[in-house]
C-alpha cells in the first residue's frame, strides 16, 4: 500500500467563498477534511470596548456595523436592553414600525444568504435576481433613516422619525410583488439537481448537537427544534401577529435553505399585517429625559432646548443594574448583556452574536466531508464577520 | 415569562442547591444566582441534566472587570431552557490570578467563549483543550477589555512601502484622545417624594 501524508491547506482570509475575512486551516487526507481550525478576529474592531466609552445614544450606531446585512435587528436588541433598564414603554406605532423594519432586515439577510449559498455551489443567476430586491429594500431603509446600511434608526424609546406616507404605500407594493421573486428563486434552486446534490445530507446536525453547540435561529430550526424567540418570548407586537415558524426535518444544508425561503414568505405576511394595522400616534416615548425634542419645539420652548442640549452632551443616565435582552435576528438569537453603573455610559456591554457559536461548530460540521463541501457548509451557516469578530 | 413562575424556579433551585448558592435575586424579570468558583461546574452540570430544569443551551458567558473590587472579575453564564422556556444567569466572582474550571466538557460551545474571555481579560481556564487568543491579532500583548487598557491601544499597523510589508509601530496621535466627561455634578431636582423617603431611611 502506498503511504499518504495529510496536507494542511490555508483557506482564506481572502477567498470569495469565505464570506468575509475567515481564515480556515484545513487538514486534508486526500480530499477528505480531517480537521478545520477557523482563525477569526481579522475584522475585530473592539466594539464592546468602544461602547464602554460612549453614551447610550452614541453606542447605538455600532450595532449597525455588527451584522451589516440586517442592521436594524441588532439595534433592536440594544434598544430593548436600555429600555428594560430605564423601565420605559415604547408607543404602539413605534413597535409596529420596528417590527416592519426587523422583518425587512430578515428578508435582506435571507436573500443574501440564500443567493450567495447558491453562488458558492455554482449558480450565478439567483444572486443577480436577489440583489435587485435587496436594493429596493435598502432604499426603504434609506427613506426611513437616511442611510442604506448604517441606519441608526431605532432609538431608546422608539424610532428616530415617523415614516413618510409614500413609503408605507411602497412597502405595501413591495409585499405584493416580492412573493413572485421568491417563487422565481425557488424555481431556480429548490428542485435543481446540482443544488440538491451539493446540499442534501451535507453538514448534518442532530437535535442534541445543535443544542450543545449553542445553535440558534435557522441553524436550530433546520434540525427540527421549533424554537423562535418571536413566538416563545415575544417582544414588541409579535404576540398579535399571525405567522408560522418553518422547521426543518433533517438538519442538513438543504433544509436550512428551505427554512430561509419559507421565513421570507412569513416575513412578508408579517409586514403586510403591520402595514394594515399600523396605528396612529407618536413614534418615540414622550419622556423628555430620554428622547430628544422635535426641531420646531427647540425654537419656542426653553425646556426643550435644555433637554436637547443635555441629551446630546451628557446623554441620559441609566439606573444601575444588569439585563440580558435578546431578539430573533435573521441569523439566530442576538443578545445584549448590558451592565449599567448608573452613569451615562454602559459599564459593560457583552454582545452575543449568533454567528460566533455557529462558526465555532465548523470543525464538528465539516469533519469527514470533502473539500468541495466546505463552501456549501460555510454558506449555510450564514456567517457575517461583522458580528462574529465584533 | 411571568414573575410567579420565576419565583417558583428560584425556590426550587435554591432548595436543590442550597449549600452551593450564596445569593439569588429576581430583577427586571430575570433570575440571577451567585455561586463560588469551585461549584460552578457541578451547578451547570446539574442544571443541564436535571429533568425539571433542562437548561440545555449555553447562550453566552460574559466577563466583567471591576478593578476596584477585591474580587476583580465576574463571570456570568447565561443559560436557556428550551423545553421550559426560561433563562437563568449564574455569576461567579473571583480574584485576578484565580483559575476557573472550564465547562467545555458540558457544553462544547463554551470553547470559544472561554477563549474570548481569556483573550479579552486574561482569565485562565483549567482543563480547557485549546486556550489560545481568538479575536486579537497574532502576537498581541495585553488584554483589551480590562478597564486599565487604554482605548487607543499601544500599537498601530501600516503597510510600509519601503519594507514591502505590514509594520507595527507605537500609536502616535496628532491629538490626544479626548474623553470628555459630560456627566454633570448637578443631579437635577430631587422630587419631594424621593427626599421624604430617603429621610425616612436615614432615621431607620
Amino acid at each position: 500500500m502506498k503511504k499518504t501524508k495529510s496536507m494542511t491547506l490555508n483557506f482564506g482570509p481572502q477567498h470569495p467563498a469565505a464570506h468575509g475575512v475567515l481564515r480556515l486551516i484545513l487538514e486534508l487526507e486526500g480530499e477528505i477534511v480531517e480537521k478545520a481550525d477557523p482563525h477569526i478576529g481579522l475584522l475585530h474592531r473592539g466594539t464592546e470596548k468602544l461602547i464602554e466609552n460612549k453614551t447610550y445614544t452614541q453606542a447605538l450606531p455600532y450595532f449597525d456595523r455588527l451584522d451589516y446585512v440586517a442592521p436594524m435587528n441588532q439595534e433592536h436588541a440594544f434598544a430593548l436592553a436600555t429600555e428594560k433598564l430605564l423601565n420605559i414603554d415604547v408607543p404602539v406605532r413605534a413597535k409596529y414600525i420596528r417590527v416592519i423594519f426587523c422583518e425587512i432586515g430578515r428578508i435582506l439577510s435571507h436573500i443574501l444568504n440564500v443567493t450567495t449559498q447558491a453562488l458558492d455551489v455554482g449558480a450565478l443567476t439567483p444572486s443577480l435576481w436577489g440583489f435587485e430586491e435587496r436594493e429596493t429594500l435598502m432604499t426603504f431603509y434609506e427613506r426611513a433613516s437616511g442611510s442604506r446600511l448604517h441606519a441608526n434608526y431605532f432609538r431608546t424609546g422608539g424610532v428616530h422619525k415617523d415614516l413618510p406616507t409614500k413609503l408605507i404605500d411602497d412597502i405595501g407594493k413591495f409585499c405584493e410583488s416580492f412573493p413572485k421573486i421568491i417563487n422565481d428563486l425557488e424555481d431556480l434552486l429548490t428542485e435543481n439537481r446540482i443544488f440538491k446534490q451539493r446540499n442534501v445530507d451535507i453538514g448534518l446536525v442532530s437535535k442534541k448537537d445543535a443544542l450543545d453547540h449553542s445553535f440558534t435561529g435557522v441553524m436550530l430550526r433546520g434540525s427540527g427544534v421549533p424554537w423562535d424567540l418571536r413566538k416563545s418570548q415575544p417582544y414588541e407586537c409579535y404576540e398579535d401577529l399571525d405567522f408560522k415558524i418553518p422547521v426543518g426535518k433533517n438538519g442538513d444544508c438543504y433544509d436550512r435553505y428551505l427554512c430561509r425561503i419559507e421565513e421570507m414568505r412569513e416575513s412578508v405576511k408579517i409586514i403586510k399585517q403591520c402595514l394594515k394595522n399600523l396605528p396612529k400616534g407618536p413614534v418615540k416615548t414622550v419622556d423628555g429625559k430620554v428622547s430628544p425634542p422635535n426641531r420646531d419645539e427647540l425654537k419656542q420652548s426653553m425646556e426643550a432646548l435644555i433637554h436637547h442640549f443635555k441629551l446630546f452632551t451628557e446623554g441620559f443616565r441609566v439606573p444601575a443594574g444588569n439585563v440580558y435582552s435578546s431578539v430573533e435576528a435573521p441569523k439566530g438569537e442576538f443578545g445584549v448583556y448590558l451592565i449599567s453603573d448608573g452613569s451615562n455610559k454602559p459599564y459593560r456591554c457583552k454582545i452575543r452574536a449568533p454567528g460566533f457559536s455557529h462558526l465555532q461548530a465548523m470543525d464538528y460540521l465539516i469533519k469527514g466531508h470533502m473539500l468541495a463541501d466546505v463552501p456549501a457548509v460555510l454558506g449555510s451557516l450564514d456567517i457575517v464577520f461583522g458580528e462574529v469578530d465584533r | 415569562m411571568n414573575v410567579n413562575n420565576l419565583i417558583k424556579i428560584e425556590k426550587l433551585i435554591n432548595s436543590e442547591l442550597s449549600s452551593k448558592i450564596s445569593r439569588s435575586e429576581i430583577k427586571y424579570g430575570e433570575l440571577l444566582f451567585e455561586t463560588s468558583v469551585s461549584e460552578i461546574v457541578s451547578i451547570i452540570k446539574f442544571l443541564k441534566t436535571d429533568e425539571r430544569f433542562k437548561f440545555k443551551q449555553l447562550i453566552d458567558i460574559a466577563a466583567i472587570d471591576y478593578p476596584n473590587n477585591d474580587k476583580r472579575f465576574e463571570l456570568v453564564y447565561l443559560l436557556l431552557s428550551i423545553e421550559n422556556n426560561f433563562r437563568v444567569k449564574i455569576s461567579i466572582k473571583f480574584e485576578t490570578n484565580e483559575k476557573i474550571p472550564s465547562i467545555t466538557k458540558i457544553f462544547p460551545s463554551a470553547n470559544w467563549m472561554e477563549r474570548e474571555i481569556f483573550d479579552m481579560y486574561g482569565i485562565k481556564f483549567l482543563n480547557h483543550p485549546d486556550l489560545r487568543r481568538i479575536l486579537t491579532d497574532y502576537n498581541f500583548k495585553g488584554h483589551p477589555l480590562r478597564k486599565d487598557f487604554p482605548l487607543t491601544g499601544f500599537n498601530e499597523v501600516r503597510y510600509s512601502e519601503k519594507e514591502k510589508k505590514v509594520v507595527y509601530e507605537p500609536v502616535k496621535l496628532e491629538q490626544n484622545y479626548r474623553n470628555f466627561d459630560f456627566s454633570s455634578p448637578w443631579e437635577g431636582t430631587k422630587y419631594l417624594k424621593e427626599v421624604k423617603e430617603s429621610k425616612k431611611n436615614e432615621k431607620n
